[in-house]
């Protein structure tokens, strides 16, 4: 329907596994008796907090306001009262402040602001604030406020709008169901992002993979003029840099944003969240989360409040099957491993994934062969391979010569490396060392 | 909690295991490449057998067992747990055993292991850290040591499995004509034992690139420089019947050049080595390259009738060279000049 | 024979010409060396820790000699060296408290909760990864990052924890930025008593993962002088500036055992008590 997307170099086919869940319709989660909300959702600084212990709220309350421009506030996902407001696990391994609200069971609605029904004839500069409002971050992972992204700063010329549906992570299938069972929101979603930004138009790019999600968003894509293209099964397709590539044909610079060459991109789930925060007037406390993996019970797509802890998530999936050896938050490329099931639900949080024992031993590192599979996977053609040979030698310097700063985190290196070398990890501390190394300066 | 009710079983958060991103890996592993390439040079170990008789096999069989024993020994000496399953040293001795000829005696053999082990992957670092591939160490070491014993090649003999062998030189030093064209493909010629068939060799480098365990560009670069580079003298002769080669020697056709000695088997098999070779595709071509005007230089002018070994280890030395120039260049790379005038 | 004698003797008629041009250069393009700043390398220990500022021992003496630096500032030097330094170059040599590095932490393996860890044996990349997989967020890993930086093995890991030798200690602060959670601190070598906890959380939430964590219940603050542990949230350190006596630790019976004396630490005199 549009042009043939373009290729990147390099890519791995891992095992997708969506079949666990992706033909699993999307169902609603029960109320639970409690949610611990961390503070802090998104990138940039944490918001500051409203409500104290003791407190009632109901569910859309304000529990805390953005304290600066990269920040985002936070709703209530239920009503009830402020239990606690302590520590918790976090995603990170680090315990974070959270709010525990013990709910009340009643479920009481309270609005923060008012639907924006005639969207198209609203002022960008409305519907904007509304979606900080709302609360909304970047769902597909690394929650930037979408405030901020659709803010491009003074001469930079956007013209390109992508909604990102490749969902390219193994496992993960919420990306997939949403667009098949809410495709008018998703476009809804991107026709706003569009008029914000002052563009017309917007592309979908979905890996073929998922031909029903495609069908379905082309049959009703044409009512919001948005294309939709689909893109070749390579991950990481769904990777900011290597979409805007496929579809536009455009490589960021390394150290610039997707803004410096004219595009912004956004995952489908954010677009979801704009359409609800704009016209119905929903902020930003539910999400669909995949919960999957070989030792889950009963794998599926929940819409999950904001708070959910992840044993209740797991309870919900009917439990495991097999003690499993990870427990992760997103998917298996790029997720993050918990050792507690007291983790909460995020706003970036798309999957819950269990790997089971035989998926994934304890690999321990051997020397390099140089055999170069991580030099032909690496999408950024970066040497994954002479790179972390470098910061084993503490040689950041060398690292940063060679471009480490380029490196996505994708893991696709250490997914091939036979050797089972920790290649990613190498990566995430020669550029934790060499930005501290920036600083000093 | 009753047995009537149904039980969710939770997991167990100690026995969560932490590490970093990527949480899944394929299932290549470093043993799995050494077995795979292993069975590629199988067919050219058994056309050596059949040819050679049980004097080849004898002769794979010491070299893989010292091979594999003096790892061991190294590592018990270092105190460092055994790496012999990973099939490098199963490799290095085969490999080092198809490039002996099958009457050398059982002492060449075990002092072969000790070069390539010892000398030339353990005192390095061991596995992954050597920079000449081990088995060409070992070769050499021999060549110069030994030149008599190693460049006595043996007569074929069809299969008939004799304990004895008779001897003879390699087709490239001798007259062209000798051998039949047929008769290299097959490998009933003069040679080291897993040199001398070109069908076994070139199925074995067909299941490594199949495997995608070699870079094609490194075989492909190599071969063809020799092919042209040989083509040269040859063509001149046939036109003007001058040689320019030294002592007035006949030069030899390309085709008998690529098909005898050890081309086949290096361009392959050896060239190839991941340790000792680029990690770029660009630097594969440039080794291949290197590697093929090394051997034809020696073969032609140089007082050794065959140089794929030389012409190897010479462009091993220049693998961190190689890679250093082909450094690619990231995608969406910014120079750095450019990038401050920007910001 | 004689093509022998050509050889040893066109050899050797090389060899003393190459000799005399050599000894000719060193002379004219000699570089005038205070020879103040040798004798001072000489007497300074060698070590190239770095520990005073400069690039090495070398470069040291050089500033010591032309009084941009003090003998003093060597954190490796014993005072006899000191004043070995400041006889030999006539300057007065200053007064200097010896300091010792300290990891605040004593939850070693069997003293705390860790999860299952895999990847990189490197205390600075494991911190990247769920936070160093260890209960206690504010803990030491383990992994040895400051035991590597230390170039005098000062620094020994012990069952996952990192322990100073004060003996073996000479100050030079290689290790404290190495530490990704900032435990190791520069006190007076004359102080034994530190409290090895760097925990601000809650004493119950500490206890939930750390049998050795200080749960501020001010027992020690209690049999020391006004003044000698502060109280700081949740956690008691040890006054630097107003040092307790080393007999604090035996009569304030920490319950956790989180104040220790620094020999008895080394020895592995210490259980962690849990009620």
């Amino acid at each position: 329907m549009s042009d043939k997307p373009r290729k990147f170099k390099g890519g791995v086919h891992p095992n997708d596994s969506k079949a666990l869940s992706e033909s699993k319709p999307i169902q609603q989660a029960p109320l639970l008796e409690s949610y611990q909300v961390i503070m802090h959702q998104s990138i940039g600084a944490p918001p500051e907090l409203l409500v104290k212990k003791g407190d009632t709220v109901k569910k859309g309350t304000l529990l805390a306001k953005a304290s600066g421009y990269v920040s985002v506030p936070l709703h209530a996902p239920t009503s009830g009262t402020i239990k606690s407001i302590d520590k918790c696990p976090g995603p990170t391994g680090i315990s974070v402040p959270a709010i525990e609200i013990t709910a009340d069971g009643e479920d009481v609605w309270e609005s923060p602001f008012e639907p924006i029904a005639d969207w198209m004839n609203t002022d960008p500069a409305e519907l904007k604030q509304r979606i900080w409002d709302a609360g909304i971050v970047g769902m597909g992972g690394a929650g930037f406020p979408t405030h901020v992204k659709l803010s491009p700063p003074e001469g930079k010329v956007i013209d390109t709008l992508i909604l990102n549906g490749a969902e390219c992570e193994p496992y993960l299938t919420a990306d997939h169901r949403l667009m098949l069972e809410q495709a008018e929101d998703v476009m809804l979603g991107a026709a706003i992002s569009a008029r914000i930004l002052g563009l017309k138009t917007a592309v979908i790019g979905i890996e073929e993979n998922k031909p029903d999600a495609i069908e379905k968003l082309e049959a009703v894509a044409g009512k919001y003029n948005i294309t939709v293209q689909s893109l070749p099964v390579n991950y990481p397709q769904g990777a900011e840099r290597q979409l805007i590539y496929a579809i536009k044909g455009r490589e960021v610079p390394v150290g610039k944003l997707p803004m410096d060459v004219g595009c912004v991109v956004q995952n489908v789930a954010t677009a979801i969240a704009i359409a609800e925060a704009v016209v119905k007037g929903i902020p930003s406390i539910e999400r669909v989360a995949t919960v999957t993996g070989k030792p889950v019970v009963n794998p599926g797509n929940w819409r999950l409040r904001i708070g959910t802890p992840v044993s209740k998530v797991l309870e919900l999936a009917g439990g495991i099957s097999e003690q499993p050896a990870k427990l992760l938050l997103g998917g298996p490329m790029m997720g993050i491993a918990q050792s507690s099931l007291g983790v909460t639900v995020m706003k970036n949080t798309s999957g819950v994934l269990l790997i089971a024992a035989d998926e994934v031993s304890l690999y321990t590192s051997e020397p390099c062969i140089r055999c170069g599979r991580c030099v032909d996977c690496c999408p950024m053609q970066i040497l994954p391979a002479t790179i972390s040979q470098a910061v084993e030698n503490k040689r950041f310097d060398w690292a940063e010569k060679l471009n480490v700063m380029a490196c996505i985190e994708c893991g696709s290196c250490s997914y091939v490396c036979p050797s089972h070398r920790p290649l990613n990890q190498h990566f995430k501390r020669a550029k934790v060392e060499i930005q501290a190394g920036l600083r000093k300066k | 909690m009753s047995d009537t009710e149904p039980t969710i079983k939770m997991p167990d958060p100690t026995k969560l295991v932490v590490s970093n991103s990527p949480h899944i890996r394929d299932k290549q592993s470093i043993s799995r490449i050494m077995f795979v390439v292993v069975g590629a040079m199988l067919p050219a170990c058994l056309v050596g057998i059949w040819f050679f008789g049980l004097a080849a096999l004898n002769v794979l069989l010491l070299t893989t067992v010292s091979c594999v024993l003096f790892e061991e020994g190294w590592n018990k000496l270092v105190k460092r747990a055994p790496t012999w399953k990973d099939g490098s040293a199963i490799l290095t001795g085969i490999l080092l055993g198809m490039n002996l000829n099958a009457g050398v005696p059982w002492w060449v053999c075990i002092l072969g292991g000790f070069l390539a082990i010892i000398l030339g992957k353990q005192l390095y670092g061991g596995l992954g850290f050597n920079p000449f591939n081990p088995a060409l160490v070992a070769r050499v070491g021999l060549l110069i040591g030994f030149p008599e014993i190693m460049t006595r090649w043996n007569m074929p003999q069809g299969g008939q499995m004799m304990p004895d062998v008779v001897t003879t030189a390699t087709p490239l030093g001798m007259e062209p004509g000798t051998f039949a064209i047929k008769d290299m493909l097959i490998g009933n010629i003069g040679g080291c034992l897993g040199e001398t068939s070109a069908i076994a060799l070139l199925i074995g480098g067909a299941i490594l690139i199949a495997f995608k365990l070699i870079k094609w560009e490194v075989p492909l670069a190599f071969i063809g420089t020799v092919f042209v580079v040989t083509a040269i003298p040859y063509i001149i002769y046939q036109q003007t019947g001058v040689t320019i080669l030294r002592h007035n020697v006949i030069p030899q056709s390309p085709v008998i050049h690529i098909l005898t000695g050890g081309l086949l088997l290096g361009a392959f098999f050896m060239a190839t080595d991941m340790v000792s070779s680029p990690m770029t595709h660009k630097g594969a071509m440039i080794f291949g390259l290197g590697c093929g005007l090394m051997t034809s230089v020696i073969r032609l002018w140089g007082s050794y009738p065959e140089g794929v070994s030389f012409a190897i280890l010479f462009m091993n030395a220049l693998t961190p060279l190689i890679d250093r120039m082909t450094i690619r260049k990231p995608f969406g790379y910014v120079a750095p000049e450019a990038a401050e005038v920007k910001s | 024979m004689s093509s022998a004698l050509i050889a040893i003797i066109s050899t050797g008629v090389i060899g003393i010409t190459l000799g005399v041009v050599i000894g000719i250069v060193a002379k004219v393009f000699a570089v005038e060396i205070d020879e103040r700043i040798e004798k001072v390398d000489e007497l300074l220990p060698g070590a190239n820790c770095g520990g005073c500022g400069y690039a090495g021992c070398a470069d040291f003496a050089k500033a010591v000699v032309a009084e941009n630096a003090t003998p003093g500032q060597c954190p490796v030097c014993s005072p006899a060296d000191i004043a070995n330094i400041a006889d030999y170059l006539g300057i007065v040599a200053e007064e200097k408290e010896k300091m010792v590095a300290v990891v605040r932490c004593s939850g070693d393996a069997s003293k705390t909760v860790r999860s299952l860890y895999n990847g990189v044996r490197d205390c600075r990349s494991a911190v990247l990864v769920a936070g160093g997989a260890k209960g206690c967020d504010y803990g030491c890993i383990g992994f040895g990052s400051c035991a590597e930086a230390c170039p005098f093995g000062a620094i020994e890991i012990r069952d996952g924890l990192a322990i100073v030798h004060p003996d073996l200690c000479v100050g030079c602060e290689n290790c404290v930025a190495t530490c990704p959670k900032n435990l190791i601190i520069m006190v007076p070598a004359a102080v034994e008593t530190h409290v090895y906890c760097n925990s601000p959380e809650k004493g119950a939430a500490k206890r939930n993962y750390c049998k050795t964590a200080c749960i501020a219940c001010r027992k020690c603050v209690k049999v020391s002088e006004e003044g000698q542990m502060e109280v700081d949230g949740f956690l008691v350190r040890t006054n630097y500036d107003n040092p307790p006596p080393p007999e604090v630790v035996e009569a304030a019976a920490c319950p956790t055992t989180a104040l220790r004396n620094a020999s008895m630490h080394v020895a592995g005199a210490y259980e962690g008590v849990l009620k």
